[in-house]
């Protein structure tokens, strides 16, 4: 083995040779390049850097890193890690970090994170603008804009809709239970046929959007309710029965491409599928309906078909109107393809090209590329035409045969909906006419410095590839485009451009208009493959423009209200602020007045998501405009009769609104309780439970006053609990248990005896939610004032324990923590003993989770009451469950077990002392366990104890554990190690330098070589360790020791943590002091070298840390000898550490100013800028520290240095030119500055008077009274007197 | 003035600055900026007590009227403002 190894070790010494060569060579080369080559032109550095300088010998390693983990391995090379543990590591970004998202988490969809009911923004529909009242009151409604009526009206509709939806329903299920199996059947198709219709809303919907001009004709108020016929959206709020069945497509985010012509509707207008019929996402539904084969007669094309809208081109498409004729004929199959029959119309054929579609609808990447192979395959699998049979075979030796007069193609209508029919039907390659306007399905470079375009933003901003001449476009026009191409700098821009974007939206937003910006922004909201920054972005964009607008805003509110809502149901924290701040915004842009009328009729919409997310948003109205002015409003929702959907989200708003704004509402506590309590006894179960909810949070966020604002509701409530089952109970136990502690003790305690036998009664209960609701409500009773310890001792303990105290609680992560605290607010109340004695035997339990459970709530009880209630019984049960479940642990990521045994050996104090032999021993037992997490909490263990351990007196088994602990020292998991030295660091904390074992003088030089440990908790530990030794023992360290301890340390100085640079510098003062400051200050200066600043600007730190520990006199004259070195950053270094050495002198500062003014004087008249920077701070902190004391000779000196640099301009620099003359101002006094300021101020060049204003400026803040006596004699001028007579009085 | 000059500290300064009565910029004319002492000089004297005492004995009157006086005189510390060449 040994030979093994030793034969490798000459191999790698001779490879490191023969690599060093190659390396010189290369060097050789690359100065000869350098002498051949301008570096400026060719670009400097090395050829080879592109380039592999060895072949790896094991190539697996290379290639299995991705390029996450190859990026943080380069920057943290010189770290040491379990590989799990460095792919965790957040990446901080460097100025590439765009490029590589180093630092980043990836762009995430917003979509990707939605769960089905988020994803219900989807399916709302941007209605359009609506008539604004407040602008012109006289005037009568745009037909265009939709008044409050006609909204109203619609929601009735809808509402009436779904009510006869349901009775069908009801009556259809009555007829299947009939029927039995039969009536199955035919329910499917009818559901389909109504799904159809909603579907066809959502078409129509867009399609007006895109045809204004065809809504105006029909009855503007039913804009997307077509026909009266029922249909049932696929987003209505109750699945009605028989649905199921039609549905079965899963519903995850679907758009309108998702939906084809259906067969309901094509069985009534009897026509052929459309020639569109190139629908990319043709449903498997859709397919499994048309698959069935027609005869082709069926397919012919009657005239009084409906004109379908499948066939209609999009509108920016050149006016091709459909014809009827426009379906391939299915008659003749050979003919379908030729160019007689095939529709002729060339590039402007009914067929949607993929271009076309673009604009039509929402194109997903996964779409667009569907549509491309299927495109593809469709054109190879067509049937070969005469002429190309002609082409392929030879024309001798062949016969063309007549087909068989019985012979029908087959064609079905399936087929011939995804054929396309090829553009003028060449079969063979023809070139494509140029169409430069539009090449949507080539990605392509995006015009004018416009930022790159993703396939998905086509259908937005595809009008901008045209290469049209702006000047023929209509200044309406123009304006969209300048609109369009500013959001689009917005959403993918650079950060400079999307700035100037911003701006420019921002200040033209009046000019632009509310509509042609919301018209552009919103649907860009809705856009479902919106990334979280792009949203970020857009919503921002919204919020400025908003701000200009102001009441301009009224008609868009809602269109506003539908893209926002969302964001407050957001998981992610930010977007609900945001939204909240926008929405807040909006409201006092618009009034509240358009923020009701817009949001009125969503409140008893029959979608639960509308309704939720309107009650959401109406809090936030109440937030912004205040409450009181929404009282009369919610007043009156609350009690309409018409829909509970209303009072319940009436209900609901005055829930949001206690959530959102806490103890704001108290002052209004009354009126909104009284508003709401009307639904406690509501006829219908949801309005009672939401108003239970809505008391609950009233009462949290009133806590701990306003009891007497729900005297009302008491006794509804507590009747309630014996009335209500279920989940109407949980509720209103919930709003119970945040009552209770509003009250005083006396009434506190008997309303909660009124409601335990009900909460002993669910104890039970199977239910999970009830479970933790009665667990809250419990902790709220006990925990208040009134509530006796032994009544809660003999009556809800036993049953307490019994039932919540079982295994499974431990199962479920949030069970788990609400009976921990709950536990823990039992404990409070009736002591350590009674919880811990009745639950220390299950630290004993087979099952770990629920060891954890125990452990932890002792921990938190220990920790809470101490453990002065524990007897020795108990003690001796406690210690051994622990270290039973301490042995046992397999996993533990939170470190429960740990914390569990540290919080109860420090509560037992001395009282451990006995149990202290057989816990070092479990100690010492798992130290030699072979799993690494188990010898780092053992290690973890000690430092817990140690403190208890010197209490008890047991040194001599410290020091064996030192002992044990010194010889763990070559540990490899850097974890463990960390873990090790912490050990290590407590034991020589309680028992001192001089009786520690091992030996100090063995001990450090152990620890040498660990300092190269780059592992940051290693590193964090050992420096602590080392510090501490040479802060406290330093003596028994040879002083060579240190020295080498002085070199590992400035490796220490590029650690990450702040921490370690910290202790690092701070070792070095300790180190100086014990061995003087000579050689340390020398390592250190020779560290000024480097090329690294963050090890610069520590190592001048620490040369001011030695000059201050060690006296300044004892360093000063090397430093300054140092400044003589020609090298900008030794010298900039010397400069920084004289500042700092300052700084941190303070006073002691006036010994030493007169040998450095020198040094200063040279500084500040160096050519280099740094230079004369941070001369200024150090003359800053100088002056700082000796005013006062006499110095001001040497003062003025440096100011006459100082002051020719104010004109300085670079941000850094002028900074600290100010600041030294701040300090001089007082050091100096006002007076003398004051001075040097007169002479500029009216001086004729405005570039100096503004920079000796900025001065006087800030003279005259720090010392305006000051200055009364300074200020120069004006003379008098004409009528005015400038002079101040009152200062010549004499006496 | 950079992009990068508008955010940092030194803008912030003079428009922190510009927040105090009494402080400067480079627009200021001999008139203002006398009328800006003085009144400086007022507030500083009717402050500091020892220092309307002195002016009460100096002046033979009483320090109460003394500081009447100073107040009234930060009124229009230098009399009228003189016209403005330019317009």
């Amino acid at each position: 083995m040994a030979g093994i190894f030793e034969k490798m070790d000459t191999m790698s010494e001779d490879i490191a040779k023969i690599q060093e060569e190659r390396k010189k060579k290369e060097q050789e080369l690359a100065s000869l390049t350098d002498v051949v080559y301008d570096t400026d032109l060719y670009g400097g550095g090395n050829r080879f850097e592109g380039y592999e300088l060895s072949i790896p010998v094991n190539e697996d390693d290379e290639d299995q890193q991705d390029a996450g983990e190859r990026e943080v391995a380069r920057r943290m090379a010189s770290f040491t890690a379990p590989k799990s543990a460095m792919s965790e590591i957040p990446r901080v970004g460097g100025p590439d970090a765009s490029v590589d998202d180093g630092g980043f988490k990836k762009p995430s969809k917003i979509i990707d994170r939605e769960d089905e009911y988020r994803q219900r923004r989807l399916s709302r529909v941007l209605s359009p603008p609506r008539h604004d009242p407040f602008a012109k009151p006289d005037a009568t409604p745009d037909v265009s804009t939709r008044t409050y009526s006609e909204i109203m009206r619609e929601q009735a509709m809808n509402r009436q809709k779904e009510e006869i939806q349901k009775e069908i329903a009801a009556k259809k299920k009555k007829d299947e239970e009939e029927k039995g199996g039969n009536a199955a059947s035919v329910a499917e198709p009818t559901a389909q046929a109504a799904t159809a219709q909603k579907r066809r809303n959502r078409w129509d919907q867009s399609q007006e959007q895109q045809e204004p001009k065809k809504a105006k004709t029909s009855s503007s108020s039913d804009w997307d309710v077509p026909d009266s016929t029922p249909g049932i959206g696929r987003w209505d709020a109750t699945p009605t029965p028989g649905r199921v069945a039609a549905d079965a497509t899963p519903s995850v985010r679907r758009n309108r491409w998702d939906e084809t012509p259906t067969p309901g509707r094509l069985m009534d207008s009897d026509a052929t599928p459309a020639a569109g019929g190139v629908t990319p996402g043709a449903t498997p539904a859709g397919m499994t309906w048309d698959a069935t084969p027609k005869l082709p007669g069926m397919a012919t094309p009657t005239p009084k078909r409906q004109r379908s809208r499948w066939d209609e081109t999009p509108a920016t498409m050149g006016g091709a109107t459909p014809m009827p004729g426009a379906t391939p004929s299915g008659a003749t199959p050979s003919a379908a393809y030729t160019p007689g029959v095939t529709p002729v119309g060339g590039m402007d054929l009914a067929t949607p090209t993929p271009g076309a579609i673009n604009l039509r609808g929402p194109l997903t990447p996964e779409q667009y590329n569907l549509l491309r192979w299927e495109k593809d395959i469709e054109e190879r699998n067509r049937p070969l035409t005469d002429e190309e049979l002609d082409a392929m075979f030879p024309q001798e030796g062949y016969k063309i045969l007549e087909p068989p007069a019985s012979y029908v193609p087959i064609r079905t209508p399936a087929r011939k909906l995804l054929a396309t029919p090829t553009p003028l039907g060449t079969p063979l390659y023809a070139i494509p006419e140029e169409n430069r306007g539009q090449q949507f399905d080539v990605p392509k470079e995006a015009p004018g410095g416009l930022p790159f375009m993703k396939p998905e933003d086509y259908q937005y901003f595809g009008a901008l590839l045209n290469e049209d001449d702006e000047e023929e476009l209509s200044p309406e026009e123009q304006k969209e485009r300048k609109i369009m191409k500013l959001l689009l700098k917005v959403k993918n821009g650079t950060p400079p451009q999307r700035k100037t974007a911003l701006r420019q939206l921002t200040d033209k937003a009046r000019e632009f208009g509310a509509g042609p910006l919301f018209n552009r922004i919103l649907p860009l909201l809705m856009q479902p493959t919106l990334e979280d920054q792009e949203r970020h972005l857009l919503v921002k964009v919204i919020d400025r423009v908003l701000y200009k607008l102001d009441e301009l805003v009224r008609p868009f509110v809602h269109k506003i209200l539908v893209v926002i809502e969302p964001l407050l149901i957001d998981e992610d924290y930010y977007a609900r602020v945001e939204g909240r701040e926008i929405i807040s915004n909006l409201s006092k842009a618009a009034g509240l007045a358009t923020m009701i009328a817009a949001m009125r009729p969503d409140i008893d919409n029959i979608d639960e998501y509308v309704r939720n997310t309107t009650a959401r948003a109406f809090s936030v109205v109440a937030s912004a405009l205040g409450i009181p002015a929404l009282l009369p409003f919610l007043k009156a929702v609350c009690q309409s009769k018409k829909s509970w959907q209303a009072r319940h989200t009436g209900i609901k708003i005055v829930q949001q609104i206690a959530i959102l704004m806490g103890c704001a509402v108290l002052p209004h506590l009354r009126s909104l309780v009284e508003i709401i309590e009307n639904g406690l006894t509501d006829e219908n179960q949801k309005v009672r439970t939401i108003t239970a909810l809505s008391l609950a949070a009233l009462a949290e966020a009133a806590a701990p006053y306003g009891i007497e604002s729900f005297d009302s509701v008491l006794k509804p409530l507590w009747k309630g609990i014996r009335s209500h089952r279920g989940k109407v109970l949980a509720a209103f136990l919930k709003s119970i248990g945040f009552i209770i502690p509003l009250m005083d003790a006396e009434y506190a305690s008997y309303y909660t005896k009124e409601v335990v036998f009900v909460l002993i009664r669910e104890f039970q209960s199977p239910d999970e939610e009830m479970k933790k609701i009665v667990l809250k409500v419990v902790k709220q009773c006990v925990s208040t004032e009134g509530v006796e310890a032994d009544y809660i001792r003999s009556d809800i303990l036993p049953e307490f324990f019994k039932n919540f105290w079982v295994r499974r609680m431990a199962l479920d992560r949030r069970n788990y923590r609400q009976l921990v605290e709950t536990t823990v607010e039992i404990a409070n109340k009736v002591g350590v003993a009674d919880i811990v004695g009745r639950i220390v035997e299950d630290l004993k339990d087979e099952s770990e989770p629920y060891r954890r459970m125990v452990m932890e709530t002792i921990e938190k009880v220990v920790a809470n009451l101490g453990a002065s209630d524990i007897d020795a019984r108990l003690e001796e049960l406690l210690i051994d469950g622990i270290l039973y479940a301490f042995q046992e642990q397999t996993s533990d990521d939170a470190n429960v077990m740990l914390n569990g045994f540290g919080a109860v050996v420090n509560a037992l104090g001395q009282r451990v002392k006995p149990y202290l032999p057989q816990i070092c021993g479990t100690i010492k037992w798992r130290l030699n366990n072979k799993s690494a997490k188990v010898r780092q909490q053992a290690a973890d263990l000690i430092s817990r104890i140690a403190v208890v351990m010197k209490q008890c007196h047991e040194e001599q088994l410290m020091g064996h554990l030192g002992v044990v602990l010194y010889e763990y020292l070559g540990e490899e998991y850097p974890e463990v190690l960390g873990s090790i030295l912490g050990a290590l660091k407590s034991i020589v904390n309680v028992i001192g330098m001089t009786k520690m074992t091992p030996p100090i003088k063995d001990l450090l030089p152990r620890l040498t070589p660990i300092l190269k440990n780059r592992h940051e908790k290693v590193q964090e530990n050992c420096i602590d360790l080392v510090g501490r030794i040479a802060d406290r023992g330093a003596e028994f360290v040879p002083a060579r020791e240190w020295m080498r301890i002085c070199f590992e340390l400035l490796e220490m100085l590029k650690a990450h943590k702040k921490g370690i640079r910290r202790a690092t510098v701070n070792t070095f003062g300790y180190i100086a002091k014990a061995i003087g400051p000579q050689d340390v200050l020398a390592t250190l200066l020779n560290n000024l070298k480097v090329q690294e600043r963050q090890n610069r600007v520590c190592t001048t730190v620490a040369i001011a840390i030695v000059a201050e520990t060690c006296s300044p006199f004892t360093v000063l004259p090397a430093l300054m000898n140092e400044y003589r070195v020609p090298e900008l950053n030794v010298q900039n270094g010397v400069l920084k550490s004289l500042s700092f050495l300052f700084e941190y002198i303070g006073e002691m500062g006036k010994d030493y100013i007169y040998a450095v003014t020198p040094l200063l004087e040279d500084a500040l008249m160096d050519r280099d800028l740094v230079h004369r920077q941070t001369a200024a701070s150090a003359v800053k902190h100088m002056a700082l520290g000796v005013a006062g004391l006499g110095c001001e000779d040497a003062l003025i000196h440096l100011l006459n240095y100082v002051w020719p640099n104010i004109f300085e301009t670079s941000p850094h620099v002028i900074n600290a030119v100010m600041e030294a003359i701040e300090g001089m101002r007082v050091a100096l006094g006002p007076a003398a500055v004051l001075n040097y300021c007169l002479q500029g101020l009216f001086h004729p060049a405005r570039k100096v008077r503004e920079v000796y204003w900025k001065i006087y400026n800030s003279l005259y803040i720090g010392a305006q009274d000051a200055l009364v006596a300074a200020y120069p004699v004006l003379e008098d001028e004409g009528n005015n007197i400038f002079s101040r007579p009152e200062l010549t009085m004499f006496v | 003035m950079q992009a990068s000059d508008r955010f940092n500290i030194n803008s912030q300064l003079e428009h922190l600055q510009a927040k105090y009565v009494g402080t400067g910029h480079a627009d200021l004319n001999r008139f203002e900026w006398a009328v800006n002492i003085h009144r400086d000089s007022y507030a500083s004297f009717v402050g500091h007590y020892p220092m309307l005492a002195y002016f009460a004995i100096a002046e033979n009157e009483s320090i109460g009227r003394e500081r009447y006086n100073f107040m009234q005189k930060m009124l229009l510390p230098c009399g009228l403002p003189p016209e403005r060449e330019d317009d």
